[in-house]
């Protein structure tokens, strides 16, 4: 029971003193600036309009399924091969690598869920000065101009997307290193061979320059054996203002130009304590960007793993908006452009641009390629609770009881490090949770779960069964002298697992058998934590770009690492249950794909309200980029928050994917009726208020899983057209029918939310109150207030009885929430399965649509080969926006009709139907008369 | 889906361990005491009152009364309570929301009617427990609050005790304070005729000194001289010449940065050189300036002037003398430490001849030891003194013991002062890693059992239990600071125990302890028989 650092290993406890220690911001002088970031500063250099490369269009060749053609680059004469896909669905494929390089490039393995199908493309026209390919759908075309070599998508007379429009498509090529000590300059060789030696032409052209093959950042050295081998490409977007996406940065939901200061850098870091709204790299990479205006939504998604910078510029950027109309009376404005230019370290250039022309569009081209959000278990949709650390099992169970005794609902209660027999995970601390399986089926008996932290570091410890079966495979990750990679974490000196190699990742999903990970029970989970992974003594507390991976380096797969941890754990869960249960799995670090294995937390937070506000475009950002199951630690993860922002943060995590709660070791309790009763009452409420909504909350989910919706929207995605919403980032949408402007200001008496949709309406969900869409609404708030809207023409499925846990709720009644609109009509859903298995693969579920016309509200079964039995029964309906009916009459399947009572509250135009008690999964019609 | 109708359930009631069985209808959940409310056939009022309802619609599985009333043997109202009646044991509500949500409650499985969990009844067997458990307490109770009325009657006696030593200390005080006067006076009177004979003998002595110490520093003025002479005969032909002064440019006499052989003239009479005679007459013209070329020679410190000599002032006399500083020492200790060094220079300039013994070694008289009269009124004069200052210790250690006294009687022991037998002792509790230690009312610490320093876990704060038993809780605060965060503190936790026990220790939330802490001081009033649970509560 000494403080932490009295229980730390001496040399942690010096590594601490300098991490932790100062003020409470991100020390950036650990992190690394494009300048500091050789290849970026290389790249970041190069002027645009000088671009070297130069299409050898007598080098076409066009199958069934692609166009290949050589690019080279007349500086060095190096050749590239250039190829071009059309995949279903309105994709295009760029692929570019070198046409021989001197050793194979990385290309991404295991993100895409599949060989993307392709699609015939054909031949338009072709001449000395490019090629024009038919890209099938609505006229759309791919221009290929040979000199400079540029290709550009048009559909009609618009162009929609140019690549190296601007020039910087810059390949560094593999190369021998040359012995600089004999020959410091690069020798002007009078060879000037015509013919295509090129091999001996281009070595003599290429410059050498400081960090192409080694690099020092703060004492750390990298040594680069194979060179300078970054890509970059640049891409216009002619019409764009608007660009999101590209995840994990702490910044607004609009991505910001970067002429003025770093682009956004995408490679995964451990960043303690980060900073807001600027660029730097955080725990995740989705190299994935949307771009949007009025008419169109587009994306790119660029397939490379190493550490990438993204910049942006636009030549409306600087202009205000009388600027803009100005432009606009005189007629004189060029059209607004955003340039987006991409820079990798290694690898190849492999680019899927997707072509919407819907954001819809967008998200199922995204979900084609690298697959949907995972279909959580309908349990880890409610509550968590966590903190660093729930002290021992007396503490785990005292915490549970009470929130029994507060009637608070919870679903999961959370472990972090400290229940580990000395951060060895797998395992158990002997004293404080010597008898696991009782804990667990304590918890069990209230149908609640658990989850436990298990990290990707193995602490290096003979005695370790984990650490001696990974060494004596030969599973570690190994530095750049084939002995195994130890850097610093939590365990002390700790070794690193290679998740890239499958046969890895086998065997430690096997370890989550329950006769191999000791101690657990069906209902405990994991948690992926340092999976960027963090390395407390490496460069940027990450692993040294030249550790090995087999053949590959770790500059070629860093931002993989985590998206493969939480791949083999998942499949671990998996597994053990003999492939029947879905998984839980969170992790902090994450890729392109990662939404198939489980959810994401926006990591090491602080307790401040800016930090509460930037949870919602953190998460809006993800979401576009198909990771739906987001969260950030409510009450934030450092510090400790005023009582006000604890139930502020309650209240938004509420409406937000991932509900969990979570703080730091150092701070003090604050388990939710640590504030006096009023608060407690306060959170009880919103956390009520989320379980109330799990029916819609599943039913997003589902949806999510099939069709890369994201679950938490912003709200152009639905009002594409309404310009008022694209930057929008203090309110959001939960799927289509559900507005959040959670409050995320301090000592407010009113928010102001926009309300989109100029002939609909929206239902404040507390007072039924009704207000017309396209308007800014000021709500006036107290600290009760969580402003919410159903949309008019929406149907909500809710379960009002609140239960100390979700899966106490499974057979309870549902209450239809029928929002009509200006046309008095709605729409809605219903799901249900048995909320944890794998059957709903295999049908076994209900799924309605729910329709009111007409005055009739009707249930159709919307998949009528599927089959579930539910016991649960709808217990009433309200309606909302209705007028009096004299009578409603229920009408079953098998004909049979009776009276339901009904009551109605005319100064709201509130219509509730009393217990008409059809069950859920059976068809009805219900009449207004 | 029979959850939803409602049912007249027969209850079947244990009169106390089930002598007699007595059916009771009313609808699910409902206590005995509301019964009258749910009368079957008649329209039910909301509890609220705020609307009525057909009956048939109590217990139909559908929410009607915004109070819950309406359902109270299913979970449809989101507010309602469920009664279980536990035959056999106590009696409970639960929230509706546990009504056949598969999760055992009600230890009479009566809240799970409808959700095929397995529930055994286990009331009898809890009812059995609590009751063993409830009488094992409340032997433990009674035992311990036997030993609190002891401990009260201690405590009380304790006080009457302190209070009787206060007053008798009280008297001891004030004869104290009379024989301090006495013995000042006795002091005074004994000094005087001390302080006229020392007057005397420092007088005589100091006219002596005052003549030695003049031969003394003339004796040196002229070594001095002597030496700066050979320094400046620079050719050693034995006379100081205008250019051998002139290398000694401090002694230019306007310090104008240019010392000319004018001056230097000057300086040695008008003449080009003097031999030693001739300068002894200009002696008094260097001395003041000049520097010697030798550094390691230390020139004679110049005396204070005999005229800024203080005479002895006869009211600081006693802090003249060492013999006395010894003793006042002791009293004026605090107030002398900063000082010290400033006191020594005001007051001892005046050489004694203790300080001119360090002072000066052996080149300087030493005063004659005092004549016999004189030594006979000192001792006099000591011992009045030392009777004094014994008297005057004595009056302090009694003023400190009524501090003491008024502070423990004044100390907030409880009502009854029956903690106060915690007052300067101290528990320990030994765990796996650390031996902590409670010192009720001063402070808890923690120091590990291999190795380490100790660090203070709080000091006293302040009883700190809810307001309707503040007694049950101590907090110790403003412990050692925790590593990034705040200073460490401890919760005593008090319950009723025969013995008095530190039983166990946590830290719930970092650098907050939790200590708990048995004595019989906090045990209550044993329930008499009639407030025993019971499970006729309703007949």
């Amino acid at each position: 029971m000494a403080s932490f650092a009295e229980r730390m290993a001496s040399a942690l406890v010096l590594w601490l003193a300098v991490y932790l220690s100062g003020t409470w911001a991100v020390d950036k002088g650990n992190f690394k600036t494009c300048d500091q970031s050789s290849f970026c500063k290389r790249q970041r250099a190069l002027k645009p309009g000088e671009s070297p490369y130069r299409a050898l269009l007598e080098t076409m060749e066009l199958t069934n399924t692609r166009l290949t053609l050589q690019l080279i680059n007349d500086n060095n004469k190096v050749h590239l091969l250039l190829e071009l896909y059309r995949l279903q669905g309105n994709i295009t494929r760029v692929k570019i690598n070198e046409l021989k390089p001197l050793k194979p490039r990385y290309e991404v393995p295991d993100v895409l869920i599949r060989e993307p199908p392709t699609e015939p493309l054909s031949l338009l026209s072709q001449d000395e000065n490019g090629v024009v390919l038919s890209l099938g759908v609505e006229s759309q075309r791919v221009i290929i101009s040979a000199r400079p070599f540029r290709l550009d998508i048009v559909e009609g007379h618009e162009v929609l997307m140019s690549l190296n429009s601007r020039g910087l498509l810059a390949f560094e090529h593999l190369r021998m290193r040359k012995d600089t000590q004999a020959d410091p300059e690069p020798e002007k060789k009078e060879e000037a061979d015509p013919d295509n030696q090129a091999e001996t032409a281009k070595e003599e052209e290429e410059k050498v320059e400081e960090g192409m093959w080694e690099e020092t950042f703060k004492s750390h050295s990298d040594g680069k054996p194979n060179g300078p081998s970054s890509v970059s490409l640049d891409f216009s977007l002619p019409g764009v203002e608007h660009v999101y996406g590209i995840p994990e940065h702490a910044d607004t939901l609009r991505l910001k130009t970067t002429d003025n200061g770093d682009p956004y850098r995408l490679y995964n870091l451990d960043v303690f304590q980060y900073e807001l709204y600027n660029p730097m790299a955080l725990y995740g990479a989705v190299p994935v960007m949307l771009a949007h205006h009025a008419q169109r939504t587009t994306g790119v998604f660029w397939l490379n793993a190493a550490e990438t910078w993204v910049d942006i510029s636009s030549n409306t950027a600087g202009k205000t908006v009388f600027g803009k109309m100005l432009d606009y009376v005189q007629g004189s404005s060029e059209t607004p452009q955003t340039d987006v230019r991409w820079i990798s370290e290694s690898g190849i250039i492999d680019v899927f641009i997707m072509l919407g022309p819907t954001p819809k569009d967008v998200f199922s081209q995204y979900a084609s390629l690298t697959g949907t959000q995972s279909f959580p278990p309908l349990t880890s949709l409610g509550y968590h609770q966590c903190r660093w650390n729930y002290n021992d099992q007396e503490d785990v169970q005292s915490v549970d009881a009470g929130f029994d005794e507060h009637d608070i609902p919870y679903d999961f209660i959370w472990l972090d490090i400290e229940h580990t027999d000395g951060k060895r995970y797998f395992t158990w601390d002997p004293h404080k949770f010597a008898t696991p399986k009782e804990m667990l089926q304590g918890i069990m008996d209230k149908k609640r779960k658990m989850v436990a932290i298990v990290d990707p570091h193995i602490k290096v410890d003979s005695n370790y069964k984990i650490h001696n079966e990974i060494r004596s495979r030969g599973f570690y990750i190994k530095n750049k002298d084939g002995g195994d990679y130890e850097g610093w974490c939590w365990p002390g000196s700790a070794g690193y697992p290679d998740f890239t190699r499958a046969d890895m990742r086998a065997w430690w999903a096997s370890m989550f058998a329950y006769d191999q990970y000791e101690g657990s029970m069906e209902n405990l989970y994991t948690w992926n934590d340092m999976n960027e992974p963090s390395v407390f003594n490496g460069p940027e507390v990450t692993m040294h770009k030249d550790a090995m991976h087999g053949d590959w380096e770790h500059r070629d797969v860093h931002n993989l690492y985590g998206f493969y941890v939480q791949m083999a754990t998942a499949e671990g869960l998996i597994q053990r249950s003999g492939g029947v249960e879905r998984p839980f799995v969170l992790t902090r670090a994450f890729f392109a794909g990662s939404q198939r294995y489980g959810a994401v937390w926006t990591g090491d937070n602080a307790a401040e309200w800016d930090h509460l506000k930037i949870s919602i475009p953190m998460c809006l950002s993800l979401g576009l980029v198909g990771i739906s199951f987001c969260g950030a630690d409510v009450g934030g993860f450092f510090k400790s928050p005023s009582t006000e922002l604890l139930v502020r943060w309650y209240q938004t995590g509420a409406y937000q994917p991932f509900f969990r709660a979570h703080a730091h070791l150092d701070t003090p309790r604050r388990e939710p009726w640590l504030f006096g009763p009023e608060n407690t009452a306060l959170i009880r409420d919103a956390v009520r208020q989320r379980y109330t909504l799990m029916p819609y909350w599943y039913l997003q989910f589902y949806q999510a899983h099939h069709t890369g919706q994201p679950v938490m929207r912003p709200l152009w995605v639905e009002y594409p057209q309404d310009p008022a919403t694209f930057a929008l980032d203090d309110e959001f949408l939960i799927g289509r029918d559900l507005l959040v402007h959670p409050v995320t200001e301090e000592g407010v008496r009113g928010v102001t939310a926009y309300l989109p949709g100029k002939d609909e309406v929206w239902f404040d969900v507390h007072t039924f109150q009704k207000h017309n869409g396209a308007q800014n609404l000021y709500i006036p708030v107290t600290i009760s207030s969580i402003p919410v809207f159903q949309r008019g023409g929406s149907i909500i499925p809710r379960k009002l009885r609140v239960r100390r846990s979700s899966s106490c709720m499974e057979h309870d009644p549902y209450s239809l929430y029928v929002a009509l609109n200006p046309q008095r009509t709605a729409e809605g859903e219903l799901y249900i399965d048995d909320g944890h298995t794998f059957n709903y693969e295999k049908k076994e579920f209900v799924h309605r649509r729910l329709s009111f016309a007409n005055n009739l509200l009707s249930s159709v079964d919307l998949a009528p080969d599927a089959q579930f039995t539910t016991h649960s029964w709808i217990e009433r309906i309200i309606i909302l926006g209705a007028s009096k009916p004299s009578k409603v009459t229920l009408k079953t399947a098998d004909g049979q009709e009776s009276h339901i009572d009904f009551e109605f509250d005319a100064s709201m135009s509130v219509l509730t139907l009393r217990k008409p008690g059809m069950n859920s999964g059976a068809d009805w019609t219900v009449m207004l008369q | 889906m029979s959850s939803r109708f409602h049912q007249l359930l027969p209850m079947l009631l244990l009169l106390s361990v089930g002598v007699s069985a007595v059916e009771v209808q009313r609808p699910r959940g409902v206590p005995l005491s509301k019964r009258q409310f749910y009368e079957e056939g008649k329209p039910f009022t909301c509890l609220d009152g705020s609307h009525s309802i057909p009956f048939d619609r109590v217990n139909d599985d559908y929410c009607d009364c915004q109070d819950g009333s309406d359902e109270p043997g299913t979970a449809a109202c989101p507010n309602g309570s469920f009664h279980c009646t536990n035959a056999g044991f106590r009696p409970a509500f639960i929230p509706s929301s546990r009504i056949n949500d598969g999760i055992c409650d009600c230890c009479d499985t009566t809240d799970e009617y409808n959700s095929g969990a397995a529930c055994q009844n286990t009331c009898r067997e809890m009812g059995h427990k609590e009751r063993e458990s409830l009488q094992k307490m409340a032997e433990i109770a009674k035992e311990g609050f036997v030993l609190k009325q002891q401990l009260i009657q201690e405590a009380k006696r304790g006080i009457e005790d302190k209070k009787a030593k206060l007053v008798d200390v009280q008297v001891v005080k004030k004869d104290l304070e009379e024989k301090v006067e006495a013995l000042r006076t006795v002091k005074e009177t004994a000094e005087q005729p001390e302080k006229e004979a020392k007057e005397r003998h420092l007088k005589n002595f100091t006219i002596r000194w005052y003549y030695q110490k003049a031969l003394i520093r003339m004796e040196k003025d002229k070594a001095r001289m002597a030496v700066v002479f050979l320094e400046l005969d620079d050719d050693a032909d034995g006379l100081v010449s205008v250019s051998e002064l002139l290398s000694h440019s401090e002694l230019d006499p306007d310090s104008d940065a240019s010392f000319t052989e004018a001056e230097a003239q000057g300086l040695l009479g008008g003449v080009d050189k003097v031999d030693t005679e001739a300068f002894e007459a200009v002696w008094n013209n260097l001395k003041e300036k000049y520097v010697s070329e030798v550094t390691t020679y230390t020139a004679a410190p110049v005396e204070t002037p005999p005229e800024e000599v203080r005479e002895p002032a006869s009211d600081n006399e006693s802090e003249q003398y060492p013999e006395d500083d010894v003793q006042e020492d002791e009293e004026e200790e605090d107030e002398e430490d900063e000082d010290d060094d400033q006191d020594d220079a005001d007051y001892k300039t005046p050489p004694t001849p203790a300080t001119q013994e360090k002072k000066d070694d052996d080149d300087e008289g030493t005063m004659p030891p005092y004549d016999q009269e004189t030594q006979n009124l000192i001792d006099a004069a000591q011992k009045a003194r030392d009777d004094f200052d014994e008297a005057e210790r004595a009056l302090r250690e009694v003023d400190d013991q009524i501090t003491n006294l008024e502070k423990e009687i004044s100390f907030d022991f409880g009502p009854n002062a029956e903690f106060a037998y915690f007052y300067s002792q101290c528990y320990e509790l030994s765990t796996s890693e650390y031996i902590y230690r409670l010192c009720p009312f001063n402070r808890v610490s923690q120091k590990p059992k291999y190795g380490g320093s100790e660090t203070n876990l709080g000091t006293w704060g302040k009883w700190a239990g809810p307001e309707e038993n503040v007694y049950s809780m101590m907090k110790y605060e403003h412990g050692t600071g925790c590593w990034q965060g705040p200073n460490r503190s401890t919760t005593v936790k008090l319950t009723c125990g025969k013995e008095t026990v530190v039983t166990s220790t946590s830290e719930p939330s970092r650098c907050e302890y939790l200590m708990e802490f048995t004595s019989p001081a906090i045990c209550g009033e044993p329930p008499s028989r009639d407030s025993e649970p019971r499970d006729h509560e309703e007949l």
